[in-house]
C-alpha cells in the first residue's frame, strides 16, 4: 500500500476541500492495539465514519493503513473518532517513511528462489550420485548437470545480489568484509562447476553453491526482520509523540491541526489535561503547568499570561491560549532531541559482536583458502584439483554461525522481549544490554509509578473526604485525582456538584449558602506550612483536614532491586527531586547508593564517571532524563515516560512492574549465552573440517553439507531461547 | 529412463508453481501481518456490515 501521499501535509486546507472527491491513503500509528478485538474495533470505528473506503489494521506492525476522502473527513477526524473508541493513535510522519519493508521482502523473495533451487538442484544431485556407481550413463548424468547448471545459474546471479554488492563495495572502499569470501566461493563455485560441465567431468558442485546461497539468505533475512521491527517501533513511538493541537483562527473559529503543522505566530487554545503542543507564550488564562517533563520535578507550576510554556507540558488545571513562538522542529523538545541524537552518535561506534567477529575471521578465511591453492600447486597438483579443494576451504569457512546463528538468537530474544511487553527498539540493543553490569535508576516515574498516594487517608473524616472529593472532581491536578480515587474507594461514589472554580497555582473553591469552601495549598487554606506535599480541605464552618501525599514505588521495584544487588548490578539511584524526597524512596525500595538533587547536567557527568568502570544500564522515564538515557551504554524507559524520552531509549517497557528490568537483562544474557556457545559450536566445526577440507578429503558438496548441519545445529540452539523462563537465573 | 523425460519436467513444473504461489502471496501482503492474520481466523465475519 502506498503511503507516499501520507501527510506531509496534515493540515487539510480549503483547497483541498474544494477538490471533488479524491482518494488519499494514510498509515496511523495505533498504540494500544493488542488483540484480534482490537483490529476489529479499529477497523469498525474508521469505516463507521463517512469518507472512509478501506481499513485495514496490521497488528504485528501496530498500525492501520486508510484509503479515504480528503474533501469528506480529514487526519484529525479520524484519530478523534479512534480516540472515542479508545484507541490513541497518530499519522506516521510521511518524512519518516521509508521502504525498509520492501527490504524485508526483497530478502524473503531471495530466500524464497534460493531454496527453491537448492531442493531441486539437490534432488538432481542425489540421483547423480546414487547412479554414478550403478546404471546411470554418461549421457543422463551430464544432462542433469547441465540441469542443474539451468537452475543455478539464474539463481545465483538473482540470489546471490545482496552479497555482490555489499563484497563489491567493500572492494572499492579497499576493506574486507564477510561478503567478500562469500562472494568468493559461490562465483569460483559456480564458475569452476561450469567449466567441469563443459570439459565433462564427473563432479560439479551447483548444488554447494545454491545451498550455501540459501542459508546465508536466510541469516539476512532474519538480522534483517529483526532491524525492520525494531524501527517500526521506533517511528511509531515518533509519530504518536506529537498530537494534535487546536487554532483560534482570527476570526474566532477552532480548527484542529496536527502538531506538526503549527506555525509560530498562530494562537493556540490548550484545554485542561492537554499537552501543550508548541513552545510558545501565554495570552490569556491561568492555569498549572506540569512541566515533570522538562524538569522532572512532578509538583505543578501556576502560570499567567506572558509567561512561557514549552512544548510537551501538561496543562492541568485550566484552559489558556498561547501564541506559538517555535513550533515542530524549532521547539525545546526537538532541541533536546537533536543534543541526544549527538551522544548517540558516539553509542553507534559499538561494534556488533558479530561484526567484530568478522573482522578477524574475514582475513583467515582469505589466507587458508589462499594457501590451501598455493600447497596443492607446490605439490604438484593439477590447477582444477588444488582450485576444487581452495573452493571446499571457502565453504567449509563460511561464516553460518556468524551469519545464521546470531540473528536467529536475536530475533528469538526479541519476540521473547515483545511478549513480555518489552520492546526493543535498536537492534544491537540486546548486546549491549547483556553487557551491562550497573544499574541507574530515576526515581519520578521510574522507581515510582509517577503518581501521588494518599497517605493518610484513614485519618480523614467521611465528611470531609466527600466534601473534598467534589471538589476535586474538577480538577486534573494530580493530587487532586488522588483524592478524588480515594473517596471513590472508600465512599463508593463521588457526587458532583455545580460551582467549583479553579484558582491557578491554589487551588479549588466553591461558594456554599454557609460560605466558602476551599480545596488547596496549606496558605490558601490558611494554614502555616511548607511541605508541598499536601492539600488542605477547609469547610465552610473553618474546619481544616490534611491530605499528605508521597509517591508510590512501582509494584516488584523492591524485588528487583534486591535482585539487581544479588547479581552485582548496583543500583543507583539519580534524582532530581528534593533530597528528603529521594532518601525516603531510596529506603523504601533499598537502594543504599542514591544522590539528590542532580540536574540532568550532574547526572550526564555522574554517568559518564561510573561508566570507566562499568557498563551503565539507565533507566528513566521523564524529559530530564533523556540526555542520559542517550549517554548511558543502554538504556530503558517504561511506556508512560516523555515521549521524547523513549524514543532516546533501547528498551521500552509496558506495564507497571518493575520487574520488567531484570526480565530483559535475563534475556538479553541469556541471548549472548546461546550466541556464543553458536560460536563455540562453529568454531569445534571449523577446527575439525578445516584441515580435512585444506588436506583434500572435503569435496565442495561435501562441504556445503557439512555447513548446512552446522547452520542448523546452531538455529536449533538459537529457538531455544523462545521456551525461556525469567526468574531462574542466578 | 524414459520416465525421466517427463517426471523432470513435471517435478520442476510443480517446484516452480509452488515457488509462484509463494511470491503471489508474499507481494500480496499475505506476510505483512502474521500476529493479526492468526487473529483474524477467530473472528467471525457472518454478520452484516
Amino acid at each position: 500500500m502506498s503511503v507516499q501521499t501520507a501527510i506531509s501535509d496534515a493540515r487539510v486546507t480549503t483547497a483541498d476541500e474544494s477538490r471533488a472527491s479524491e482518494e488519499r491513503s494514510l498509515s496511523l500509528a495505533i498504540e494500544n492495539m493488542h488483540c484480534g478485538g482490537c483490529i476489529r474495533s479499529v477497523e469498525k470505528t474508521l469505516l463507521a465514519l463517512r469518507g472512509v473506503f478501506h481499513a485495514r489494521a496490521n497488528l504485528s506492525a501496530k498500525r492501520v493503513s486508510v484509503r479515504y476522502d480528503p474533501s469528506i473527513c480529514d487526519v484529525e477526524d479520524l484519530v478523534e473518532a479512534l480516540s472515542r473508541s479508545g484507541f490513541r493513535a497518530a499519522p506516521m510522519d510521511a518524512r519518516a517513511e521509508t521502504d525498509k519493508v520492501d527490504v524485508d521482502r526483497e530478502y524473503l523473495k531471495r530466500v524464497a528462489v534460493s531454496g527453491f533451487a537448492a531442493a531441486n538442484i539437490m534432488l538432481l544431485s542425489v540421483s547423480v550420485w546414487s547412479g554414478a556407481g550403478g546404471d546411470m550413463d554418461d549421457t543422463t548424468q551430464s544432462f542433469f548437470h547441465r540441469l542443474s547448471a539451468l537452475i543455478a545459474l539464474p539463481t545465483v546471479a538473482y540470489a546471490g545480489q545482496p552479497f555482490f554488492q555489499s563484497a563489491f563495495e567493500a572492494l572499492r572502499a579497499k576493506r574486507l568484509n564477510m561478503d567478500v569470501p562469500i562472494s568468493l566461493a559461490i562465483i569460483l563455485a559456480t564458475a569452476m562447476s561450469c567449466f567441469q560441465m563443459f570439459t565433462d567431468s564427473e563432479q560439479v558442485y551447483f548444488d554447494a553453491a545454491v545451498t550455501l546461497l540459501f542459508f546465508l539468505l536466510l541469516g539476512r533475512w532474519l538480522d534483517q526482520r529483526l532491524r525492520t521491527r525494531a524501527q517500526g517501533e521506533a517511528r511509531n513511538l515518533l509519530s504518536l509523540q506529537s498530537g494534535l493541537a487546536t487554532v483560534v483562527t482570527s476570526d474566532g473559529k477552532q480548527k484542529r491541526v496536527s502538531a506538526h503543522a503549527l506555525e509560530p505566530g498562530e494562537t493556540v487554545l490548550v484545554a485542561a489535561g492537554e499537552r501543550v503542543p508548541a513552545d510558545g507564550t501565554i495570552l490569556s488564562g491561568k492555569s498549572d503547568i506540569d512541566q515533570g517533563l522538562i524538569t522532572g520535578e512532578s509538583a505543578p507550576v501556576a502560570i499567567a499570561g506572558g509567561d512561557v510554556v514549552y512544548s510537551g507540558t501538561l496543562n492541568l488545571s485550566n484552559p489558556i491560549t498561547f501564541q506559538v513562538t517555535a513550533a515542530d522542529d524549532m521547539t525545546l523538545l526537538a532541541e533536546i532531541s537533536e543534543l541526544m541524537s549527538k551522544a548517540e552518535q558516539g553509542r553507534a561506534a559499538y561494534r556488533r559482536l558479530a561484526d567484530r567477529a568478522a573482522r578477524i575471521y574475514a582475513p583467515a578465511v582469505h589466507i587458508l583458502g589462499a594457501a590451501t591453492f598455493a600447497g596443492w600447486l607446490a605439490f604438484g597438483a593439477d590447477w582444477e584439483v588444488a582450485l576444487t579443494h581452495a573452493i571446499a576451504v571457502l565453504i567449509i569457512t563460511c561464516p553460518c554461525a556468524l551469519a545464521l546463528a546470531v540473528p536467529a538468537v536475536q530475533v528469538a530474544a526479541a519476540s521473547r522481549l515483545f511478549r513480555s511487553g518489552i520492546i526493543l527498539k535498536a537492534a544491537d540493543a540486546l548486546e549491549r544490554l547483556a553487557d551491562a553490569d550497573w544499574v541507574v535508576f530515576d526515581k519520578t516515574g521510574t522507581l515510582t509509578l509517577g503518581r501521588p498516594v494518599l497517605l493518610n487517608a484513614d485519618g480523614i473524616s467521611e465528611n470531609h473526604l466527600a466534601a473534598a472529593a467534589s471538589l476535586a472532581v474538577a480538577s486534573s491536578h494530580p493530587y487532586a485525582k488522588t483524592v478524588v480515587q480515594a473517596a471513590r474507594s472508600r465512599l463508593g461514589s463521588v457526587g458532583m456538584i455545580e460551582g467549583v472554580e479553579e484558582v491557578a497555582g491554589e487551588g479549588l473553591k466553591r461558594e456554599t449558602a454557609n460560605g466558602e469552601e476551599r480545596l488547596g495549598s496549606p496558605r490558601w487554606c490558611g494554614v502555616k506550612e511548607k511541605s508541598s506535599a499536601s492539600l488542605w480541605y477547609r469547610a465552610p464552618t473553618g474546619e481544616k483536614t490534611a491530605f499528605r501525599f508521597s509517591e508510590a514505588l512501582r509494584p516488584e521495584a523492591r524485588e528487583t532491586v534486591q535482585q539487581l544487588k544479588h547479581l552485582g548490578f548496583g543500583p543507583t539511584l539519580l534524582s532530581g527531586d528534593r533530597e528528603q524526597a529521594v532518601k525516603s524512596m531510596a529506603d523504601k525500595a533499598g537502594i543504599e547508593d542514591w544522590h539528590g538533587p542532580v540536574n540532568p547536567a550532574e547526572k550526564i557527568a555522574d554517568l559518564k564517571r561510573r561508566s570507566r568502570e562499568h557498563k551503565i544500564l539507565m533507566v528513566g522515564d521523564g524529559l530530564n532524563d533523556a540526555p542520559a538515557l542517550a549517554e548511558a551504554h543502554v538504556s530503558m524507559s517504561p511506556a508512560t515516560a516523555a515521549d521524547i524520552t523513549q524514543r532516546a531509549a533501547d528498551f521500552v517497557f509496558q506495564g507497571e512492574k518493575l520487574g520488567s528490568v531484570t526480565e530483559a537483562i535475563g534475556i538479553a544474557s541469556k541471548a549472548k549465552t546461546l550466541a556464543l556457545q553458536n560460536f563455540g559450536i562453529a568454531l569445534t566445526y571449523n577446527t575439525i573440517c578445516v584441515p580435512l577440507a585444506m588436506a583434500g578429503y572435503v569435496t565442495p558438496l561435501v562441504a556445503a553439507l557439512a555447513m548446512s548441519t552446522s547452520s542448523i545445529l546452531v538455529t536449533a540452539n538459537a529457538v531455544r531461547l523462545s521456551g525461556f523462563h525469567v526468574g531462574v537465573r542466578k | 529412463m524414459t520416465a525421466l523425460a517427463w517426471l523432470i519436467p513435471v517435478a520442476l513444473f510443480l517446484g516452480l508453481l509452488g515457488l509462484a504461489a509463494f511470491l503471489w502471496s508474499l507481494r500480496s501482503g499475505q506476510f505483512d501481518d502474521l500476529e493479526g492474520a492468526a487473529w483474524r481466523a477467530l473472528e467471525d465475519e457472518d454478520e452484516p456490515d
